[in-house]
């Protein structure tokens, strides 16, 4: 079935609503991890004698979580750079280097929560650890829906090249994938850094 | 499973309860007779092709409200059992219900009335008349809107089943506030139900208020600057702003909690380091501006309203629009007023305290402004001007109220008292439905071509006001006398009992006035063809939804009108008297979304998977998610997602409705 | 297949300024690799004393969020009228409201509760407030 046909102006109209609608739905997921930090923020102490931030995160591994996500936010970019040239076979390996770091960085939180899990340290053992695990694993989990994501885009671009619509999905992922970065830098500050600080 | 097929045996016993089992019996009952109805009468296809997947806003508005209308009717029964045990319930009667059953019923009526009453009739004027009103087609997003819809029609279904499958309600209060609201103090479904339904509605409602912003920022009428706007679109902008700010707070509390009861954490336990304090904290600040989301449209119409009965010009456009941007903003600094008495400091109080009073001042203006409309206007007592001045004088009187409990050390007297319930009933009752009312009425010509009985619609009026006062007046008595909330029983020598008979009477009043909106329905209908709407404009209107025919076809607007200035249609009447035979516009193709299932299947499917979490059916709830992410990549892919009117037939429409017209 | 043939065009061009180019991805991804590994020295190697550590990395994580926002996210680049930053700027409002209203009320509320233990509360803030009866 053809869709029906549609001038240049309304597909710039229908970008501009489409983006712009995006970008306010990531201000609201903005407010969800705001609630979310302000739980963190109230209960990170409540540990109920169990081990707090010190005793449990490895500044090196979170280090490396951070810069692979750092980098995978950067090549994210690279490949809407290739979009706007229309280079194809630029934007499918920008999006796989992203998708391999996005991989590799829940692979290593999933490995964090995993020994946490097997020492005792899970979410039922202190209102600081539902909290943790919560923030955390909500991350995780927008990570996860971006790398499903990123292997629909992978799909669409090989089979219909640069449509209207791929062309916007490409530019509201970059949107969502840039904005998992700046949450993971409170992420990286409040939850590890001032953890390790002990406040 | 472990839980279901018990409580699914235990279901058959009828140890239960009379009033769960009578419930239960209108609802299956209720579902059964429409069903045969519209077998009987062969319209499951036209139900279906014209109504439920249909994309555009007005059908899917009036769905919306006749959903609404229906949970009034819930709401409102589980307020007659509520005043009936209340002018029952003393010395040594328990009245009609155990206390247990009281709890339940006090908690759904809340949880019906706020969340499924009002947030969609909201929603259904919303899609009702912003595009028409700001000259637009459609809405940004038309299949968002539906899937919006059925999101909230999927969690009215969910916490109806709350009933049916699972045989009890949340009795917690329509907040559910953690201990009670924990898994050791609550342990059976009620509680799950409450969450997962509103979970659901929730995100329906968040779509919604990033599609109206989308659609009123970038869809308007050229020419249409936003102080042009009409005032209901303003205020709707205020609503929409905090639904897309304050919703997602809902959202990670029921999160949090519903984690803490499914995975054992301990975000709000009284145990392990958690603190409930913590979500009565963010419930509120959620709380408070849900309820500006509610009463700030129902301003929105009376401007509309009281200017169009007035034949006046709204009074202070500038300073109304302020208005509304500083009661938005202020509804996010009031929050701890709902819990000044849960161990905050001085200061913290003062702080609150003083905002809440401030808040009463934007809203004072508008009330002003509304007068001054219609001073030396040439005014029309319709039945919405009729809700109108109810309005006032219930609106403002609670109103007062509020500035009263604002003040710390008052609230610490009458804070959770009958005196706080009559508060924030005059204010939803007064203002929210008062306000619905009159829109439905003044926009029923528009939306289905004939308008509504007008005696019959006084009648409705004047019982829900007599009605209204009888119910809440003895109410803010008895909260002075000591009386709290949420008792099911008192002493007889109180001497409270007089009040609360006189307030089931107002309940039964005001039932009077429900009767009497639905013969007025009935009648309407069956008069509809004396009573048709020709000119598209019955009542002298200002704005550009009473340009169109009515009712007004698919596409709104043939021709996109351009805009100069407020009041648009008002302006053209004036300066071009009726278009002659002679001069056609220029028509052209016009593109139409296309009609579609997807967005019921996406909202089943996220019942699917509430329904599975609530009986911890791991593998079913796998599915409900697995099923929602499918059938969006499907709407994704699906690339014939319109079709096109040919001028032609755009044409032959208006024609037909410029004969209607000037016949 | 040509990258560049004209068919294979983008269906849609963007904006030029709101699209970004090496440069602007390449500081912004720089600048953040600086950020992140300053903050996380001064952390790992205790480079100051804890209240001013404290307020750095805070200093240091905003300043990171204004690289990305402006470098990876063009924000402030969109021609009038500009919405997108006009609803950020609510959404940092509602979120401070929402972030530090919640700690002043629940540390507030934590004060004014829990007192210290051996200790009745109301004893514990009299003390702690200078009032003396």
């Amino acid at each position: 079935m053809k869709s029906v046909a549609v001038s240049p102006e309304i597909q710039q109209e229908v970008y501009a609503k489409t983006t712009f609608g995006f970008w306010v739905y990531i201000m609201t997921d903005c407010i969800l991890f705001a609630t979310l930090f302000a739980t963190f923020a109230v209960l990170h102490g409540n540990t109920f004698g169990g081990p707090g931030g010190k005793e449990l995160f490895s500044l090196p591994f979170v280090l490396a979580e951070t810069l692979i996500l750092l980098t995978s936010s950067f090549t994210c970019g690279l490949a809407l750079l290739a979009m706007h040239r229309a280079a194809k076979q630029q934007v499918m390996f920008w999006l796989l280097v992203t998708f391999v770091l996005g991989a590799l960085f829940l692979a290593l939180e999933l490995h964090e929560f995993t020994n946490l899990v097997h020492e005792g340290n899970s979410w039922r053992r202190s209102a600081f650890l539902s909290s943790f695990f919560t923030l955390v694993g909500t991350h995780g989990l927008h990570i996860t829906a971006g790398l499903l994501w990123i292997a629909v885009l992978g799909v669409r671009l090989v089979r219909r090249g640069f449509s209207a619509a791929t062309v916007r999905g490409l530019t509201l992922f970059s949107l969502f994938w840039h904005f998992l970065d700046v949450v993971w830098i409170f992420i990286f500050t409040i939850v590890y850094l001032l953890g390790a600080v002990s406040i | 499973m472990h839980l279901f097929l018990p409580t699914l045996v235990a279901h058959i016993s009828p140890d239960h309860g009379l009033f769960i089992f009578g419930a239960e019996l209108t609802i299956i009952g209720g579902g059964v007779i429409l069903v045969a109805l519209i077998t009987y009468l062969k319209r499951w296809k036209w139900l279906w092709k014209e109504w439920l997947t249909s994309l555009d806003p007005k059908r899917i508005g009036v769905m919306y409200i006749v959903l609404a209308l229906v949970m009034l009717l819930r709401g409102g029964f589980d307020a007659l059992m509520m005043r009936a045990q209340q002018a029952t319930s003393v010395g040594a009667s328990h009245g009609i219900l155990s206390s247990d059953q009281f709890q339940q019923v006090f908690t759904a009526h809340g949880t019906i009335m706020i969340f499924f009453v009002a947030m969609g009739l909201l929603f259904g004027l919303f899609n009702l008349v912003i595009p028409l009103l700001i000259g637009s087609r459609d809405v940004a997003f038309p299949f968002m809107n539906s899937t919006s819809f059925w999101l909230y029609a999927g969690g009215a279904a969910l916490i109806n089943l709350s009933l049916l499958v699972g045989h009890q309600f949340a009795a917690t209060g329509w907040l559910a506030y953690p201990p009670l609201s924990e898994l050791q103090y609550s342990p059976g479904v009620g509680v799950d139900y409450w969450i997962w339904s509103l979970q659901i509605a929730g995100v329906g409602s968040l779509l919604s208020g990033i599609n109206f912003l989308v659609t009123i920022i970038k869809m308007r009428a050229p020419g249409m600057k936003l102080m042009q706007m009409p005032l209901f679109v303003w205020s709707a902008i205020g609503s929409i702003v905090l639904i897309i700010f304050a919703f997602p707070i809902l959202t990670a509390t029921l999160s949090m909690l519903a984690l803490d009861r499914t995975l054992g954490m301990h975000f709000f336990t009284s145990a392990f380091g958690g603190n409930p304090m913590m979500y009565v904290n963010l419930i509120w600040a959620w709380g408070h501006p849900e309820v500006y989301i509610l009463v700030l449209p129902a301003f929105g119409v009376f401007s509309e309203v009281v200017a169009t009965f007035s034949s006046k010009r709204l009074f202070g456009y500038a300073s109304m629009v302020w208005a509304i941007a500083g009661i938005t903003f202020l509804s996010f600094v009031v929050w701890l007023h709902h819990f000044f008495t849960m161990g905050a400091g001085a200061n913290v109080n003062a702080f609150f305290g003083v905002m809440t009073m401030v808040i009463a001042v934007p809203t004072g203006v508008k009330v002003f402004n509304w007068l001054f409309t219609m001073y030396r206007g040439r005014v029309r007592f319709t039945t919405p001007m009729l809700w109108f001045l109810g309005f006032v004088v219930t609106f403002t009187l609670g109103g007062v109220t509020g500035v009263l409990m604002a003040v710390p050390a008052i609230d610490f007297q009458v804070h959770n008292s009958l005196f706080l319930v009559a508060h924030f009933h005059t204010m939803i009752i007064g203002g929210a439905v008062f306000g619905f009312f009159a829109g439905l009425t003044y926009w029923f010509p528009k939306i289905f071509g004939f308008t509504l009985n007008e005696r019959l619609g006084r009648a409705a009026f004047w019982c829900w006001f007599t009605g209204f006062l009888l119910a809440f007046v003895p109410l803010y008595v008895l909260g002075m006398m000591g009386a709290t909330r949420r008792l099911d029983h008192y002493d007889a020598s109180l001497g409270w009992r007089g009040l609360f008979v006189v307030a089931g009477i107002g309940v039964l009043v005001i039932g009077l006035g429900v009767c009497f909106q639905v013969l007025q329905l009935v009648v309407s209908i069956a008069q509809r063809h004396k009573h048709l709407d020709t000119s598209g404009d019955p009542w002298d209107g200002r704005t550009l939804e009473w340009s169109t025919t009515s009712p007004a076809p698919v596409y709104n607007f043939a021709v996109i009108p351009e805009v100069h200035g407020r009041d648009a249609f008002w302006e053209t009447k004036r300066h071009k008297p009726e278009l002659s035979a002679e001069s056609t516009p220029h028509y052209t193709d016009i593109v139409v979304p296309k009609n579609t299932a997807l967005g019921m299947y996406i909202a089943g499917a996220a019942c699917l998977f509430g329904f599975a979490v609530i009986w911890h059916v791991w593998w079913l709830a796998a599915i409900g998610l697995l099923g929602v992410i499918v059938l969006l990549l499907v709407r994704l892919t699906t690339d014939a997602t319109e079709y096109v009117i040919p001028a032609a037939e755009v044409a032959r429409i208006e024609a037909a409705g410029r004969e209607r017209r000037l016949a | 297949m040509s990258e560049r043939a004209p068919h294979q065009q983008p269906a849609l061009q963007v904006r030029e300024a709101a699209r970004g180019s090496l440069t602007t991805y390449v500081t912004g991804f720089s600048l953040s690799l600086v950020l992140t590994l300053i903050a996380y020295m001064a952390v790992s190697r205790q480079l100051l004393s804890k209240d001013i550590l404290v307020g750095t990395i805070i200093i240091l994580a905003v300043a990171q969020l204004v690289v990305q926002m402006v470098f990876f996210l063009h924000l402030g680049s969109e021609s009038k009228p500009r919405w997108n930053i006009t609803a950020f700027l609510f959404m940092l409002m509602v979120l401070s409201i929402l972030v530090f209203g919640s700690l002043w009320i629940m540390h507030n509320l934590n004060y004014h509760m829990h007192g210290a233990p051996g200790m009745q509360t109301d004893q514990y803030i009299m003390q702690d407030e200078g009032v003396h009866l």
